[in-house]
């Protein structure tokens, strides 16, 4: 009995993998690719590695009280040495605890994010693709209005009336990004509607709305998650920005760009509150945009060189 | 199509983009906000009166439409509203502090495009040699840098450690006292060259270099890469191929030939570096305590100056629209297949 079951379970693995063969053989091989890249792979490393210290920061850092905002002000602006790695901020805090807890933010806003650039963008480009006509024409004017902004000095303006905070920023950021997705699969929305296998679908009854979600949007799903790896990046890079001048994070609140703001007064006496979190801001960006680039190579073939 | 035609599309596309522009701020400072008298009268307690005053010049008590209406005439007449911080015309202070953010914005382009050029030609040149593969990490870490971060590291060093140049403002207090710089474009490396006030000239060059590489190195970076790819793409073709074949030397079909074929995109990304750059001054400026725009804007939110924000977000938008349709017109004058698409 026990031997049947076990004996269907890898037929069915043997099936699945039967079916979806040069799927695996793809994937190995861009596998290989990626691998190959060194820098990616430090890229990628450094990103895991980030992830490991935002989720358990609270248990890696040397002074997780004063990571989480608690000063010492016995303490304060001392060089980085054995006790403080990387030296104590002018509240006394351990920088390096700081810039251990500071991992979360980038972390949890590029996932809001980008969720949020999914839910809007992906669905009104699909839909603008696949009607075409006046709903694709509507849709279009509006992204070419906001992509004639530059982006950040609209999420500047917009968090300035929301009211300075993380959450308005994540809000500001989902608003001023969703158009070039919308752009992105609105383009392949458009090549896919003629696809033998849509035209059966609607030949066959089927509602637009379940060809959309079924056939179009997973379709277009690749070059998305593509274009999101590349943009992580920038839109950490934003984030920090819009923090330190001063229309994110609130202190005591362990975010980069704000305690590269708080660091400045002190940038020619104590180097180091700036420094530490700069380098911060920047190997993870820096990360992103490696496994970004190797991915866009790897799976965009009109860039492949 | 002709290109007079071209121009004449290009132009409405450009109204109808401002008016968009338009819409979306109005949203957001008139519509959005539960209280817009109070944005417009800025913080503390006013009388009945002030606030009446203030619904009637927003148009308030008139249909959406209306008000939309007014906002625009008012914008295209040149009424952008009062500072609530100086109490000025906003489009007056916007005026003021332009040419400081001109200066910087410009030299910090021409290095880029200079540098960004000729390394990404470079690169392609010599594709997957060592020079390529540094010239790929120097260009994504050129983009990874935060601005800011970069502007103060900077500091460190060229002021904290070398001694060598200054990090606040146009020119230093005793040169400016001594030497005074007459006013004549606002751009003050500009003047004291035109008036030959060579004192002042050397000053405020010294002055402008560091912020110009804090804002020169993301630009340079995205320029490097879209060279790269572009010249790749020219040094592929037959034209090359041949011309490498009947012996032409590789420095006149890289210089010449391939460089000329791949000025289209690069020109394109000389439209998106301007606003780049434009972005990029609100946060360097701040830093280098340099008179422009983007103190002026950095200023303003901390202020909640909600007339000077909307201001500075309507003249960056129509900067950006204006370069981007220049960009757009030469790019077609070069090349008229891109009139068809």
């Amino acid at each position: 009995m026990m031997d049947t079951t076990v004996a269907v379970r890898t037929s069915r693995f043997a099936d699945w993998r039967a079916r979806h063969q040069s799927g695996i053989e793809e994937a190995r091989h861009n596998l290989h690719v990626f691998l190959r890249d060194k820098l990616a792979v430090a890229g990628l490393i450094v990103i895991v590695a980030t992830v490991v210290v935002a989720v358990f920061a609270a248990y890696l850092a040397p002074y997780p009280e004063q990571g989480r905002g608690d000063s010492d002000m016995a303490n304060r602006l001392q060089p980085p040495s054995a006790e403080n790695i990387m030296g104590t901020d002018q509240q006394g805090r351990d920088v390096l605890s700081r810039v251990m807890f500071g991992a979360r933010i980038p972390l949890v806003i590029s996932v809001v994010v980008t969720a949020g650039v999914l839910l809007v963008g992906v669905p009104l480009g699909g839909i603008a693709g696949y009607f075409g006509g006046w709903i694709d024409e509507a849709v279009m004017r509006i992204t070419d209005i906001f992509l004639a902004f530059p982006a950040l000095v609209f999420a500047m303006a917009l968090v300035a009336f929301l009211g300075a905070s993380l959450r308005n920023v994540a809000l500001a950021l989902v608003i001023t990004w969703w158009p070039w997705y919308a752009r992105l699969v609105r383009g392949m929305a458009i090549s896919l509607r003629e696809r033998p296998y849509v035209l059966a679908a609607k030949t066959m009854g089927v509602s637009h709305f379940t060809i959309i979600r079924r056939h179009i949007l997973p379709n277009a799903f690749g070059p998305v998650i593509v274009q999101m790896t590349v943009d992580v990046g920038a839109v950490i890079l934003e984030v920090a920005a819009l923090s330190f001048i001063g229309l994110g994070a609130k202190p005591p609140t362990p975010e980069w760009g704000l305690m590269i703001s708080e660091g400045r007064q002190y940038i020619l006496s104590a180097w180091w509150l700036s420094t530490f979190a700069g380098i911060a801001v920047f190997g993870l960006v820096l990360a992103y945009n490696l496994v970004g680039d190797a991915l866009r190579d790897i799976l965009d073939p009109r860039l492949k060189r | 199509m002709t290109f007079r035609a071209y121009i004449i599309r290009r132009l409405a596309l450009l109204v109808f983009v401002i008016l968009g522009v338009m819409a979306v701020t109005f949203v957001v400072s008139r519509v959005i906000p539960t209280d817009p008298t109070a944005l417009y009268l800025g913080g503390g307690r006013h009388t009945p009166e002030q606030k009446a005053a203030a619904r009637e010049a927003l148009g308030l008590d008139k249909p959406l439409v209306v008000q939309f209406g007014l906002y625009v005439k008012d914008f295209v007449r040149g009424d952008w509203g009062n500072s609530l911080r100086t109490h000025r015309p906003v489009l007056g202070d916007i005026m003021g502090f332009l040419p400081a953010s001109l200066e910087l914005i410009l030299s910090a382009m021409a290095l880029a495009v200079v540098t960004g050029i000729s390394m990404g030609a470079f690169a392609a040149y010599r594709k997957g040699r060592l020079a390529d593969h540094t010239g790929r990490v120097a260009a994504i870490a050129g983009v990874s840098l935060p601005s800011f971060f970069l502007a103060l590291v900077l500091q460190i060093v060229f002021f904290r450690v070398l001694g060598l140049l200054p990090v606040a403002g146009q020119l230093s207090i005793s040169v400016a006292r001594e030497y005074p710089v007459t006013d004549i474009t606002g751009m003050v490396v500009v003047d004291s060259l035109i008036t030959g006030n060579w004192v002042a000239f050397w000053d405020a060059l010294r002055h402008l270099i560091l912020p110009t590489l804090a804002l020169a190195a993301y630009c340079a970076g995205t320029t490097m890469r879209m060279t790269r790819s572009a010249m790749l793409d020219a040094l592929e073709s037959d034209y090359a191929r041949m011309a490498y074949a009947m012996g032409v030397p590789d420095r006149v079909i890289v210089g010449r030939y391939a460089l000329k074929n791949a000025m289209a995109p690069v020109l394109t990304v000389i439209g998106l570096l301007f606003a780049y750059a434009l972005v990029g001054t609100f946060f360097i400026e701040q830093i280098f305590a340099w008179p422009g725009l983007g103190t002026y804007a950095t200023i303003s939110i901390l202020n909640l100056d909600y007339p000077a924000i909307m201001g500075v977000t309507i003249i960056v938008a129509l900067a950006y629209v204006t370069v981007n349709l220049i960009v757009d017109l030469i790019i077609a004058k070069l090349d008229p297949r891109v009139m068809l698409s």
